[in-house]
């Protein structure tokens, strides 16, 4: 093995580090926790998972994350493929002012927008809904799938386009059945985008939602108060969240480095 | 300057080859003499990019060995050869100006800033580039990308052979002539050996003086253009080389001759001992109809401008014939004959008649 | 050549409902508040630019903007140059380039209230795996909770761990883009691996390495929750970045006019230094 291959493998191991002491947690009993450090679990137990699965309100807040978070990956993408359309191959009035406008939102502090989201879906009438949460998110997804999809699309020629209305093709069924396939790739990396970092947020998904639709990373801040710290059921929660992330990665492990290498800045 | 020698060269992209079929070059061996044109000529995966990856040193073959100017170079890197080989798709630095690009090559070398600048300034004169070296290079065309990507093989004095493969690929058709020709006046100025792989017949009989035509990692056919056009050695060259190729046509060999349609077809000469199916290959432009000889149905007339192109039938055989002047109507009678100098005997392939000395 | 035509606002017209109702709304919400003053019930007082112009002259706000730009600067200038070294150092092709892909991704993928509580584990002077190594392995006195120098030295850390992937990936989609013939012809002309690397491969990866470093900008001068869990903006004021001050200002002390001034001044800032890392970074490319 050649030495230059050393750099991502300890890359690697620093990465897994952390991780690795999360799950290892999630195993042990609170007892061995606190009695001090070990590096496996000593009394290997299934315990915290048991609690997790068995209390409605720690396997809701779980169901409610991945509610809200397909509501905001379908939304974001249905919305964003004919904007994107749109900005690659018109020129319309205001076109450029648009799409930089769109970008600055990507740009926004999460933090700035809490009391006036808060205010917003109170006054709607949507607060503590799925649709809140997964609206609320598309002020950051919709303009970095747009974005990207704006790079794919404007990889495929034009002709593509004016061959399908030659022959014969209307411009719903030339967009499902020719366009689409030919940018599955760019949808692929949008969705997981989108997916992404719908799923990792957390200040306004918590501040948006308090029963109905609680998000299990709000959930998890009831380990600390409630008893002292239960950091083992924190550790089983928090390992259960990486799960839905890896299975998504596993599946677009081919686009991932493409995405926004395609992007347009 | 050096003289290029390949001797019993075999690659294969397997770590261990089992049979023939697992080689990309079978076996080569050549002699390339200094500062001539030659080329390399085959359809895509012949095995020519094999071996001009080999002569550069981008690949190391599984046999035989590389010889410049009798010196082994077989396991040297490419920086140490002293070669310069240009791409299919023009490589450019697009950071640096026109200037830098051409001179990268020599800074690397460090050669000092003075020569450097007379090196260069002489590249750019010939190349026609000097109005664009201040340029980045970056926002030049395609044709000029790659007349700076020449530059930069052709820049140092010291290089032992030029490679081209394929550089006129992404060149517009119109701008591909003055390039070939600009190629062509280079090696006449500089004398440097060149080696140019492509697949296209009309740049390779152009360029060099010498062909090398290449099929399923086998050298076929060494010769000059004119050799190749008037005596293939291979019934691929034949059809390979020239348009249309040469007809290819069945045939019985009894009694020291060869007949086709059961008609002898008198040969160049004497046709070697040998076994195996027999072909009797003869081109086009030595085809001619008239009143005597085979006769044969006019199939198909296609004019392509100065001469037309007549598909006759002899049989269910068709023969081509390339006919100055006025063409005859699709379907009439008439006859075929082959100049007999022209004609030969070819078996498995491989051609059978002695030349006539 | 793209074809003029109006019509195609009907396509965007769907983001721009959405987009429009997230953003213009709570923006003129916040403006409103900017710029008056409440104490509950809905009674509000002309305030003009008073919140502005107290905050411009804050000590509390200048200490949370410089120790923001601090841990920016910090990041930016470890995970960019680390990221395209680990991108460099990767293999091209093969088995090992999914599963280092894979890999990498995952601490992008943890929900980043997640990240901040593993961190914590991880952390723990005693039972965890990072504060037993460094207060009993090497015996290092090591606690972020008390610390302020160990608090500043595990959120950069955290940072580096969390993001420097998206550098790598997004340096290695630049790479894996450059076709053999450059290196092969680098190899020819006698070039250097310096040379490689600033003349073939930087000038290759700057388009992607543009956005990388726009996007790390962007979320770390934005970071709120990871350092919220960790450190809760301690010990004392010492991890308080401009997120975590303003959720102070916000949700604890209800101050919804000064808060209000503070997020446009944010928003402001952030979108300025964006868009000056933008041109300084693209603007050779009119040539």
């Amino acid at each position: 093995m050649r030495k230059r291959s050393l750099i991502p493998i300890i890359y690697i191991i620093f990465l897994m580090l952390p991780i690795y002491w999360l799950i290892a947690m999630s195993f042990k009993t609170t007892n061995e926790i606190l009695s001090g450090f070990s590096l496996f679990p000593q009394t290997f137990t299934w315990d915290n998972y048991v609690t997790i699965f068995t209390d409605p309100s720690w396997y809701w807040s779980y169901v409610n994350s991945i509610i809200y978070v397909s509501i905001n990956t379908v939304l974001s993408i249905c919305v964003a493929l004919p904007a994107a359309y749109a900005f690659s191959r018109y020129r319309f009035l205001g076109d450029k002012t648009l799409f930089f406008w769109l970008l600055t939102n990507r740009m926004a502090p999460a933090a700035v927008f809490v009391l006036p989201f808060f205010q917003l879906y109170s006054a709607v009438g949507l607060f503590d809904t799925h649709i809140a949460v997964a609206l609320a998110h598309c002020l950051f997804n919709i303009p970095l799938a747009v974005w990207i999809l704006e790079g794919f699309m404007s990889g495929v020629p034009k002709e593509l386009d004016e061959t399908a209305y030659v022959d014969g093709y209307s411009f719903p069924r030339f967009f499902i059945t020719i366009f689409l396939p030919a940018i599955k790739a760019g949808v692929g990396v949008a969705a997981f985008f989108c997916f992404m970092f719908s799923w990792v947020e957390l200040l306004l998904a918590k501040n948006l939602t308090s029963v109905d639709a609680k998000p299990i990373a709000a959930e998890m801040t009831k380990t600390a108060s409630s008893a002292g710290y239960e950091l083992g059921l924190l550790a089983a929660a928090g390992t259960l969240t990486i799960i839905p992330g890896a299975i998504v990665v596993y599946f677009v492990r081919n686009y991932i480095a493409k995405g926004f290498a395609l992007g347009r800045v | 300057m050096a003289k290029i020698t390949l001797s019993d060269l075999k690659h294969s992209y397997y770590p261990d080859p089992k049979g023939p079929d697992d080689y990309a070059l079978k076996e080569i061996d050549l002699e390339w003499s200094d500062g001539g044109a030659y080329a390399l000529l085959g359809p895509s995966g012949c095995g020519k990019s094999t071996l001009l990856n080999i002569i550069s040193g981008l690949l190391t073959p599984s046999n035989g060995k590389i010889l410049f100017d009798d010196k082994d170079v077989t396991h040297l890197p490419p920086n140490q050869r002293n070669i310069a080989q240009v791409f299919q798709f023009p490589v450019i630095y697009d950071t640096m100006t026109v200037f830098d690009n051409l001179a990268f090559p020599l800074r690397n070398r460090g050669v000092d800033e003075t020569t450097v600048n007379t090196r260069v300034m002489a590249i750019a004169e010939m190349l026609e580039v000097t109005d664009m070296m201040g340029k980045k290079a970056a926002g030049l065309s395609p044709d000029n990308k790659q007349k700076i990507s020449m530059g930069r093989g052709l820049v140092r004095d010291d290089v032992n052979v030029v490679m081209f493969d394929e550089p006129l690929t992404v060149i517009d058709p119109h701008l591909k002539w003055k390039l070939r020709s600009k190629l062509k006046e280079l090696h006449q100025k500089v004398r440097a050996t060149m080696i140019y792989v492509t697949h296209d017949q009309t740049e390779a009989l152009t360029f060099a003086d010498q062909v090398v035509v290449m099929q399923d990692g086998e050298i076929v056919q060494i010769g000059t253009p004119v050799e190749l056009f008037e005596r293939p050695a291979h019934t691929f060259v034949g059809h390979f080389i020239g348009s249309p190729g040469m007809n290819v046509l069945p045939c019985e060999v009894r009694e020291g001759g060869a007949f086709f349609e059961n008609t002898l077809i008198t040969l160049e000469g004497e046709i070697e001992q040998g076994t195996g199916p027999s072909q009797i290959g003869v081109r086009p432009e030595f085809v001619t109809l008239g009143d005597k000889g085979l006769p044969a149905i006019v199939h198909k007339v296609s004019d392509v401008g100065r001469h037309a192109v007549v598909e006759a039938k002899v049989g269910h055989t068709s023969v081509k014939a390339v006919i100055e002047g006025e063409a005859p109507v699709q379907g009439a009678a008439t006859h075929l004959s082959f100049d007999p100098t022209k004609t030969r005997l070819y078996r498995d392939g491989w051609i059978a008649t002695r030349a006539a000395s | 050549m793209k074809t003029q035509n109006q019509r195609a606002w009907f396509f965007v017209l769907p983001v721009l409902l959405l987009v429009a109702f997230n953003a213009l709304i709570p923006m003129m919400t916040v403006v409103n508040y900017s710029v008056q003053e409440t104490f509950g019930n809905n009674v509000f007082f002309w305030e003009g630019l008073r919140w502005f112009e107290e905050l411009l002259n804050s000590d509390r706000f200048h200490a949370a903007l410089g120790r923001q730009f601090l841990f920016t600067g910090i990041i930016l200038a470890i995970e960019i140059p680390l990221g395209i070294i680990i991108a460099l150092s990767m293999p091209r092709q093969g088995f090992w380039v999914p599963v280092c892909l894979v890999l990498m991704a995952l601490p992008m993928l943890i929900p980043w209230n997640v990240v901040g509580a593993m961190w914590n584990i991880f952390a723990l002077p005693d039972i965890g795996l990072l504060g037993y190594l460094m207060n009993t392995t090497l015996g290092i006195d090591y606690d972020m909770t008390q610390d302020p120098f160990a608090a500043w030295a595990t959120i950069i850390t955290m940072d580096v761990w969390h993001w420097t992937s998206l550098v790598v990936l997004l340096s290695y989609a630049g790479l894996v883009s450059i076709p053999d013939a450059y290196y092969q012809a680098a190899k020819i002309d006698g070039a250097s691996s310096w040379s490689v690397f600033r003349y073939i491969q930087l000038p290759k990866m700057k388009q992607v390495l543009t956005i990388a470093i726009l996007l790390r900008f962007m979320d770390s001068f934005n970071i709120y929750t990871e350092v919220f869990v960790m450190t809760g903006g301690g010990p004392g004021n010492s991890t308080t970045f401009l997120s975590i001050d303003l959720v102070k200002i916000a949700l604890g002390q209800f101050d919804l006019g000064p808060a209000a001034a503070m997020s446009l001044i944010y928003f402001a800032i952030t979108l300025l230094v964006s868009w000056l890392f933008y041109t300084l970074m693209t603007k050779d490319d009119g040539k």
